[in-house]
């Protein structure tokens, strides 16, 4: 008797945690689709244009990963967009759609020259640990701010973030043309230099900044914190459903303030880099659109950290190919940022395919067997595989 | 091009601020006003377009483009170019209305993310395709003057008022009558009130959407046409500064009443001419920081009048609602 009871009993199959989960294996194969597919539609746009669409794409892959040189500016472009994606994909994982990551960079920018001019006799190592650490909890409390906006009064986050962006340029303006003007900086109004001891400089044994260092350590450190950690799962319940969260005795505002909190710091750190170890002083050239670019990365990447990292160098690569496509083929510089469109639209259509992939493909594979499938488009429902899909 | 706002002030002294806040407020508002009136339309059916940004640039774009390619082809059509542009310009909104519409009527695609997308690509493809457009000039848009009365120029000046701003205060109180008492108005609301209802009434929920996002953004391409063809009256890269996602904002503010609108876009319309007004008294310190008023302002608004317990008066139960 116990045997029948058993056998009717639901199965419960406890799974070995993989290093690297199934989840991001759907998501990378529908980023890579999306790749494909926003290449196809951009090269029929350049078409229409005038340009011949396979020779474009070999003047891509050349002025992206073709030589050395390519390599080296798309990594440089990469470097600030693996941070401002983070700006993205962290308060993703609560919920939040911030697109406050332009606005960031200008803090920790800012903030970044301002404590250089604070500590000016502090050895080096202190005043460039001071910029970082000083910029970062700047963005960081920025983002933090549109999240609480969020949780407290209701405001919705992915406005108040974009809007805190137009702030913070007019912060940053004031700040370089009022009180921290630098009267040197007579054709680009600039904040005090920060001093050549005090900059960063390069990777050590390359040419690139130490931003793209940065960046892989934070989005490698950002996704052990999401997937391996309780506060990673903890923000991820918070996302998934609030009411279960708060059942749980989650607290809610807790974890989202930290990831918004993360995010911004994330982002600053962009700015920091970009004062510390390019600029050596802060202008508006720290509003070069990173924050808008991370984006992109972040939506491309499915809000995971660690994917992330390849999306920010492929897109660094168009990015760093665009100048190649200015100058051979005649393309104008927005080219760029109508494939960023046509790839931010098409990743988004796609999203009706996450989660459900499996569910396709079973669709897909029986109607190429030919059997009937019931398929009803509004429920999202597939009665001929849902059984087989469960399996999986 | 009329005449520069500054010349108002310094002619009157310090009279000339309220005097040009009162001008900049008639002239800035006129985008907002469109804007917002075609997103109240849009989310009054249930659905946020966060777009309006991408759809205001393509649209100021398209506007400009046609109104100077009709008046270089046909000198003779030169009268009837920038209508032609204001056309042109809501059908390029409407036709990234209806791309908005239709990646949201996908299961599972979010709404505002979608909007993010848009506002990137329309912003992208309108500076592609605006490239030639950065140099030449095109016919604008006629004003009328109302300020024939006086002997002043600064006055006549600041009274010289487009017609485009005489239809956005025209269109406000029309579409708060269409929406409520025609039949159209009320398929609009049930389905931005309960799909559940809409369905079993037989409406399609995606098709009413698609029709309110194209007629939505078919507003704000011609608010986009305001910029390029009347103030400040020229394409480049620099035109928009927010005003797209500041109208989205100003909807909530205005609780989805489209008359409401109509005075929420004033009001930003004179917190944008704060700036420029306390410039030309001389008032130049720290001018970014005026410059910064709107956003502040709209941020201000946001915080002071949402809740995070009850959900807003007036706001559209289907609003942030995940599609099925």
């Amino acid at each position: 008797m116990t045997e029948t009871f058993n056998s009717q009993r639901p199965t419960i199959v406890f799974r070995t945690k993989r290093l690297i989960p199934a989840s991001f294996i759907d998501a990378m194969i529908i980023s890579v689709v999306a790749v494909v597919i926003s290449l196809a539609l951009f090269g029929l746009f350049v078409m229409f244009s005038g340009v011949e669409p396979v020779g474009m794409y070999g003047v891509m892959l050349r002025g992206a990963f073709g030589t050395p040189y390519a390599w080296r500016n798309t990594l440089i472009h990469a470097a600030p967009l693996l941070l401002t994606a983070l700006c993205v994909a962290l308060p993703a994982r609560v919920g939040m759609i911030i697109i406050g990551g332009e606005g960031c960079v200008l803090i920790g920018g800012l903030l970044a020259a301002l404590t250089a001019h604070l500590l000016p006799h502090a050895p080096p190592i202190v005043v460039q640990i001071g910029m970082i650490v000083v910029g970062m909890c700047g963005g960081g409390i920025w983002i933090a701010a549109a999240g609480a906006l969020r949780q407290f009064r209701g405001v919705n986050e992915t406005i108040s973030s974009l809007l805190m962006n137009y702030i913070a340029l007019a912060l940053l303006n004031h700040c370089v043309e009022g009180p921290m003007h630098d009267p040197t900086s007579l054709d680009h109004p600039s904040s005090w230099p920060i001093g050549v001891a005090n900059m960063m400089g390069n990777i050590p044994g390359t040419e690139i900044h130490v931003g793209l260092l940065f960046g892989i350590i934070m989005c490698v450190l950002c996704w052990v914190l999401m997937d391996h950690t309780n506060v990673g799962m903890a923000m991820r319940v918070v996302g998934g459903n609030v009411r279960a969260a708060r059942v749980a005795g989650i607290s809610v505002a807790k974890y989202s303030l930290l990831a918004c909190f993360l995010g911004g710091a994330a982002a600053a750190l962009t700015g920091v880099v970009e004062v510390a170890a390019v600029h050596g002083h802060a202008n508006d050239s720290l509003a070069a659109g990173y924050g808008y670019a991370g984006i992109l990365v972040a939506f491309v990447a499915r809000q995971n950290p660690l994917a992330v990292i390849p999306v920010a160098i492929l897109l660094g690569g168009v990015n760093g190919s665009g100048d190649l496509l200015q100058m051979k083929l005649k393309l104008s510089s927005a080219s760029v940022q109508v494939f960023q469109g046509i790839l931010f639209l098409v990743i988004l259509g796609l999203d009706t395919w996450a989660g459900r992939l499996n569910e396709i493909r079973q669709t897909w594979f029986a109607r190429l067997l030919g059997r009937v499938v019931y398929r009803n488009r509004k429920s999202s429902l597939v009665p001929g595989a849902v059984h087989a899909g469960a399996n999986a | 091009m009329p005449a520069p706002t500054p010349d108002v002030a310094t002619q009157l002294g310090y009279w000339g601020v309220p005097l040009a806040i009162v001008a900049g407020a008639i002239r800035n508002s006129t985008p907002f006003i469109f804007v917002s009136l075609g997103e109240t339309l849009t989310e009054r059916s249930g659905r946020i377009n966060l777009g309006q940004e991408g759809t205001l640039v393509m649209g100021a774009m398209a506007g400009f483009g046609v109104s100077y390619l009709v008046a270089d082809h046909w000198s003779w059509a030169g009268g009837v170019a920038p209508w032609l542009g204001v056309l042109a310009a809501g059908l390029a909104g409407a036709a990234l209305g209806v791309l908005h519409a239709w990646l949201c009527s996908q299961p599972r695609v979010n709404d505002v993310a979608v909007g993010i997308g848009i506002m990137l690509f329309g912003t992208g493809l309108a500076f592609y395709l605006g490239k030639p457009l950065i140099q030449p000039a095109a016919p604008q848009l006629p004003a009328i003057n109302l300020g024939w009365w006086s002997h002043s120029e600064s006055v006549r000046a600041a009274l010289r008022i487009n017609w485009l701003f005489f239809i956005g205060v025209a269109l406000a109180p029309l579409m708060a009558w269409w929406l409520r008492n025609t039949r159209w108005g009320l398929i609009v609301r049930t389905v931005g009130e309960s799909t559940d209802a809409a369905r079993s009434m037989g409406y399609s929920v995606n098709r009413v959407r698609l029709f309110a996002t194209a007629a939505g953004a078919f507003m704000a391409g011609i608010g986009g046409s305001f910029l390029s063809l009347y103030w400040p009256g020229s394409w480049n890269e620099g035109l928009n500064s927010g005003q797209g996602l500041m109208a989205v904002a100003l909807v909530i503010f205005a609780r989805w009443s489209p008359v409401n609108c109509l005075f929420a876009a004033l009001l930003f319309g004179g917190a944008k001419a704060l700036g420029p007004a306390l410039q030309s008294v001389g008032v130049s310190r720290g001018h970014y920081l005026f410059d910064a008023a709107p956003y502040a302002m709209t941020l201000l608004i946001m915080i002071a009048t949402c809740s995070a317990s009850r959900s807003l008066a007036g706001a559209p139960a289907e609003l942030g609602q995940a599609t099925a």
